[in-house]
């Protein structure tokens, strides 16, 4: 059996890898790429702790292929902090304590950032059906939502022109 | 008293950091993705574990063929049960305290029988997961299947197909001819029930069911372990205790403790569910087999079949009540499934049961039962919700019988301060009342409710923990506080650690350091749970910064040429009392700079073992909306209100609440394990096991009332188990007023509602 | 077995050979069901032939009045079409209830056709549209109704070498919309205990002048209950009316008990949804007309 070869861009960087052809993309990135940011809760699509960004559409990254990657531009949660200062999502979520054990957090931060990338003014329904995808045994979602909310409501003064 | 009270220097109003809310130190690494927990954890040359599971409920191991597997290329070990120290040497090993590691050494593999589907049967280490999972499917198990129960009811019946010959039921008045699945009836009893419900103005009685749930962390459970020519071992994995994981490997393999090494990584939840080990005992079997290190992991679908649930359980409850209110006689008995091994779920649901009411007659009995399940593990308030369920359910219908307020009805039977609790133990600081009555004045319970909607309260407690901790507190060079200790941080714990350290020294928060360390590093600490750990590691940290503290002022007294006496410590910083020097400050940085000269490096260990923890108390509102055609329940809003002592990091006591409330949500509407007719676990994974997803709820409004502890330093309580208690009780409650009918029976799905509200189809 | 190849073929002629040539291989369109069943062990295929990099199988586009949906066009991207929506809002919400946004934006309708599970959701939505399918083999393409695809849980019409290239949708009629429900435990990320979807067409009198009304979970495959839309053509969506359809969608079922709900629930659901459906369709069918006036 022949392994595939992949070349992709991950948080901006030009990767490629090797992979066998069952292989998930989720493996490939906590396996040969060393992304461990990406947590594997269940392997079926059912946690969304394995959220990532795949060609500008959030995925689960258990449900994609590593062959399917192919060309494509990946972001996961170890690309959503500028340089060294955090993402408005990351900081709220610390502000507003919306992690306790903090394992599905990389999930439903890369699931924010995609909500708020594409909608700048979500309301609390919307963002609690988009987050549904994403499971959160600790928190019961409050202070998540919280966090999300006062993100994008930061993320909106940003974007008003001075 | 359990709570005396005692002179303290740090009072309410003295407080600078501790009830702040600042950013976890974990926070960064979370959020980033840096944080490394179980699963994420590599070492150098590992190899990669996995576990033959049985595919029966309940079979006799014939004989196991490993020959295929242990020829395939790529395989470096395959074990099974011969592996294993026989019970009979784990026995002679342990002691007399061996039960629960035989139970335990069995769970982990299986050895003259497998007990559940999914029990571990042998295990392999490979140069790859396909290698691995290659080999298991080479693995020949000749099983003679048995007879399988899996129900309480069923387990129960003398007729049941019994799962250990050597069990006999304790705590019966004469022990049992016969075998049975039932090791356990316990009973507490004061008073004479049937007369006091004879003379009672208003009875109540019902029959209740649920089903067992699990804790559904969304961290699976994973390891890895090498051991070394030189018999030491290393583990590195993620649970709430690193000195459980290494003291029941060690009496499992039978290898002294001190060789072991168990290193935390960060855990993903818990809720109870890693208070025990699955994997370690394994993995390092495996990579001493194989000379490498090994992984194991548990996929989704192994977490369900084969990690402990919690109890499912079947309950009778009788209550009596004058026509006042005042309750006069409750009459509790219930039953528990364990799994295929004993719990002590039983023991925890007979103190959990009525305690936060006062009653004269009562008779609270109950019993274990085994059957052919995972062994069940800790959950959250382990045995407290279901009997709570029961006894709160019951008294709703009681306030209605009596047409009181049910609010009102508990006011007036609540426990209170000084009075003594079913145990015999009398109660300190507790705020049970309070808490009812901020519930009471809460705008949620006036606000008009709305067509097929209800609104239901219930309250609880639990009996929170204290015991062993460790904990060491060091000055850096430049005056930095490194806090060291031995309780992994499943929900903030660093957090609060750091808040009382820095409260302690008087100085900012940003100021500490917080280490969780591995089992060489740091003494001896028990596990994270029983809401034990800010009670009672917190104060290893106080007392450990307390002693540095000391030895502050004496290195300052030093510097200063003056008696020890005349040295305070305030805001972090030594002052001079007296001579020349008087009025003079040396800051934390200064004194620490000069340490090699005063008598060298500066820190302190505490280890405590307090018993003087309180329980805590929460009373939930929950208002629902049920769709009379479909059956479906909306949660639409819900208020939790607590007895938090006080709150060190209050965002992270709000966290606490709210995240157990929903599980509680969870628990009462939908989530249940569904067994197949060969006793095969019919809903292993997130798809069918439904957990609350976001959009399934509202906000959840929390009232901390702070009525600290005096036993403790800064005034804590356990906070992280109690908000699970009442919701099962709450939201049926609501559920039942909205739509007419009483719900007994968990979970309350739309079909099992569509069926009361629709009989006849 | 092990997967020992990935193919990206770029024309359908090169997938049909593919597959053709390889019994155990499948085709790959957004992968949320052959992952799952691939990690759980449920199906090991020889080879993946992956269908979206083929020119035409990702996206939507007109076909006179009609639309054309690429196998492997994501269930979230429906939703960008505005056409689309406009004409089958219907199918596009059914598409957009399945799992999360995660899964949706992969998942297919195609995807979810060939699944064969009686509880897919865009299915009956797809079957009261009256869509059909463009079924590429060894031996050519034929054009059959979507229903005709599942044959029983997980069992499909397609032969050896067979895979569904296309989705299409007729032009909506004019007085005409669809809508979908469904039944679940939660609020998302539920597999349907039942769904209902409905097409229903009024003339300007308001007299229904097409119903169609399909089920899921309610059978071995999706239901198209003729019955009930017939009770409903003729008429102005009075009481009686809707009772005899509900009647209908109920005598028509022959649900199974499992984990997921009773039989008699789902029958019980079964009725409930489609009347709830069929309103809504009707109210959307009322607004069009009235927007089109």
């Amino acid at each position: 059996m022949s392994k595939l070869h992949v070349t992709c861009t991950v948080n901006g960087d030009p990767r490629e890898f090797l992979c066998d052809p069952a292989d998930t993309l989720l493996s490939v990135l906590r396996g040969p790429l060393d992304l461990t940011g990406s947590k594997e809760g269940c392997g079926s699509g059912d946690c969304g702790a394995c959220t990532v960004v795949l060609d500008g559409q959030m995925v689960c990254s258990c449900l994609v292929l590593a062959g399917e990657a192919e060309g494509s531009v990946i972001g996961t949660i170890e690309g959503v902090a500028e340089g060294s200062g955090l993402h408005p999502v990351q900081r709220h979520f610390l502000e507003k304590a919306a992690l306790q054990c903090g394992f599905c957090t990389p999930g439903f931060i890369v699931a924010a950032k995609a909500l708020l990338d594409q909608t700048p003014n979500p309301t609390e329904t919307e963002v609690r059906y988009w987050l549904a995808g994403n499971l959160c045994r600790c928190t019961g979602y409050d202070k998540i939502v919280k966090a999300v909310m006062e993100a994008a409501a930061e993320l909106r003064q940003e974007r008003i022109p001075a | 008293m359990n709570a005396p009270e005692r002179p303290d220097a740090f009072k309410t109003g003295d407080l600078k950091v501790v009830g702040t809310r600042p950013v976890r130190p974990d926070g960064n690494d979370k959020v980033t993705g840096k944080a490394v927990f179980g699963p994420d954890f590599k070492a150098a040359n590992m190899l990669q574990g996995a576990l033959l599971r049985s595919p029966h409920a309940h079979a006799r191991i014939r004989s196991i063929d490993i020959r295929k597997a242990e020829a395939l290329p790529g395989v470096k070990a395959v074990v099974t049960r011969e592996d294993f120290p026989t019970l009979e040497d784990i026995l002679m090993n342990v002691g007399e305290t061996a039960g629960s590691v035989l139970d335990l050494s069995q769970n982990v593999i299986a050895r003259e029988k497998v007990f559940y589907d999914g029990h571990v049967v042998a295990g392999v280490a490979a140069t790859s997961e396909a290698v691995a999972r290659e080999a298991l499917a080479l693995i020949e198990v000749d099983y003679e299947v048995l007879p399988h129960v899996i129900g309480i009811e069923d387990a129960f019946r003398p007729d049941a197909p019994v799962l250990h010959d050597t069990v006999f039921t304790r705590g019966l008045d004469e022990k049992p001819e016969q075998p049975s699945n039932v090791p356990l009836r316990m009973r507490q009893a004061k008073g004479d029930v049937e007369i006091a419900l004879g003379d009672a103005a208003a009875t109540v009685s019902g029959h209740y069911s649920m089903l067992p749930v699990h804790q559904g962390y969304i961290e699976p459970h994973a390891c890895v372990a090498s051991w070394k020519a030189d018999g030491k071992v290393d583990i590195w994995c993620s649970s709430q205790g690193a000195f459980n994981v290494r003291g029941l490997t060690s009496a499992i393999l039978g290898i002294p403790t001190g060789t072991i090494r168990v290193m935390p990584l960060e855990i993903g939840g818990g809720f109870g569910g890693k208070t025990t080990v699955y994997l370690e005992p394994l993995a390092v079997v495996l990579s001493r087999k194989a000379g490498r290190p090994v992984r194991l992991t548990m996929s989704r679908t192994d977490i369900f079949r084969a990690s402990g649930p919690a109890p499912g359980a079947v309950l009778d409850v009788r209550l009596g009540a004058t026509a006042e209110g005042t309750l006069t006689a409750a009459e509790v008995e219930f039953k528990y499934s364990s799994g295929a091994f004993s719990g002590y779920e039983v023991f925890l649901g007979i103190s959990s049961a009525i305690g936060h009411y006062n009653i004269q007659n009562y008779v609270v009995t109950g019993w274990g039962v085994l059957s052919n399940m995972p062994k069940h593990a800790a959950y959250r308030a382990p045995g407290a919700p279901q009997v709570n369920f029961a006894v709160e359910s019951a008294m709703n219908e009681l306030a209605e019988k009596l047409g009181m307020d049910p609010l009102e009805l508990r006011l007036k039977n609540a426990i209170r301060p000084g009075e003594t609790s079913m145990s015999g133990t009398p109660h300190g600081e507790i705020a049970l009342v309070e808490c009812l009555e901020a519930a009471r004045d809460h705008p949620h319970y006036s606000e008009p409710l709305g067509p097929n909607q209800g609104r239901g309260v219930a309250c609880g407690y639990w009996g929170n923990h204290g015991g062993p901790s460790t904990a060491s507190v060091a000055v850096a060079e430049d005056g930095s506080i490194l806090v060291v200790e031995g309780n992994p941080d499943i929900g903030g714990s660093r957090a609060s650690m750091a808040l009382m350290a820095a409260e302690t020294f008087g100085v900012d928060y940003g100021q500490v350091s917080v280490t969780i360390a591995d089992t060489s590093s740091i003494g001896f600490s028990g596990v994270t749970g029983g809401s034990r750990t800010t009670f009672a590691t917190g104060k290893a940290v106080v007392e450990a910064s307390r002693a540095v503290v000391e030895i502050l002022c004496d290195r300052a007294a030093k510097l200063w040429n003056v008696d020890r006496a005349q040295v305070e410590w305030r805001d972090g910083e030594a002052i001079c009392g007296a001579g020349e020097k008087a009025g003079e400050t040396l800051s934390l940085a200064r004194i620490a700079a000069k340490a090699d000269n005063t008598g060298g490096p500066i820190s302190a260990e505490a280890s405590v073992n307090p018993l003087d923890h309180l329980p805590g108390y929460a009373v939930h509102i929950c208002d629902a909306e049920v769709d009379r055609e479909t059956g479906h329940t909306r949660i639409l809003r819900y208020t939790t209100v607590q007895d938090v002592g006080r709150a060190i990091h209050p965002d992270y006591v709000e966290g606490q609440m709210q995240g157990g409330a929903v599980q509680g949500i969870g628990w009462a509407l939908n989530e249940a394990f569904v067994y197949d007719a060969n006793g095969r676990l019919d809903n292993p994974g997130f798809l069918d096991y439904r957990m609350p997803v976001a959009s399934d709820l509202p906000m959840i409004e929390t009232v901390m009332i702070e009525r600290p502890n005096p036993a403790h330093p800064y005034g804590v309580k356990g906070v992280g188990e109690v908000p699970i208690v009442p919701p099962l009780a709450a939201v049926a409650a609501a559920v039942s007023e909205a739509t007419g009918v009483r719900m007994r029976d968990l979970p309350i799905t739309p079909d099992r509602v569509h069926a009361v509200l629709h009989p006849d189809g | 077995m092990r997967t020992a190849a990935f193919h990206s073929p770029r024309t359908v002629e090169e997938a049909v050979a593919l597959l053709a040539g390889d019994a155990a291989a499948r085709p790959l369109a957004g992968g949320s069901d052959l992952i799952v069943q691939m990690q759980s062990g449920r199906v090991a295929p020889s080879a993946i032939v992956d269908l979206k990099r083929i020119d035409g199988l990702v996206g939507v586009r007109r076909r006179g009045q009609g639309f054309v949906i690429g196998a492997a066009t994501p269930c979230t991207a429906l939703r960008d079409d505005a056409a689309l929506v406009a004409a089958w809002p219907g199918v596009v919400e059914a598409a957009n209830l399945i799992g999360s946004v995660q899964i949706r934006n992969r998942a297919t309708m195609a995807g979810n056709l060939c699944n064969a599970s009686p509880a897919a959701d865009s299915v009956p939505a797809l079957v009261a549209a009256a869509a059909t399918c463009l079924v590429v083999g060894p031996d050519g393409e034929r054009e059959v109704p979507v229903q005709a695809i599942p044959t029983a849980p997980g069992r499909t019409s397609l032969a050896a070498g067979e895979f569904v290239a296309e989705i299409r949708l007729p032009a909506q009629a004019q007085g005409g919309s669809d809508a979908y429900l469904r039944s679940i435990p939660r609020t998302e990320m539920d597999i349907a205990v039942v769904g209902a979807g409905a097409h229903v067409v009024i003339g300007a009198d308001g007299v229904c002048t097409t119903a169609r009304i399909a089920i899921g979970a309610a059978a071995p495959t999706v239901l198209l209950v003729e019955e009930a839309g017939n009770a409903l053509v003729g008429g102005r969506f009075d009481d009686n009316a809707l009772e005899a359809m509900v009647a209908a969608v109920r005598a028509a079922c022959v649900p199974i008990d499992d984990k997921r709900g009773t039989a008699r629930y789902r029958t019980a659901m079964a009725g409930v949804l489609a009347r709830r459906t069929v309103l809504t369709a009707l109210n959307r069918a009322t607004k069009g007309a009235k927007g089109h006036a």
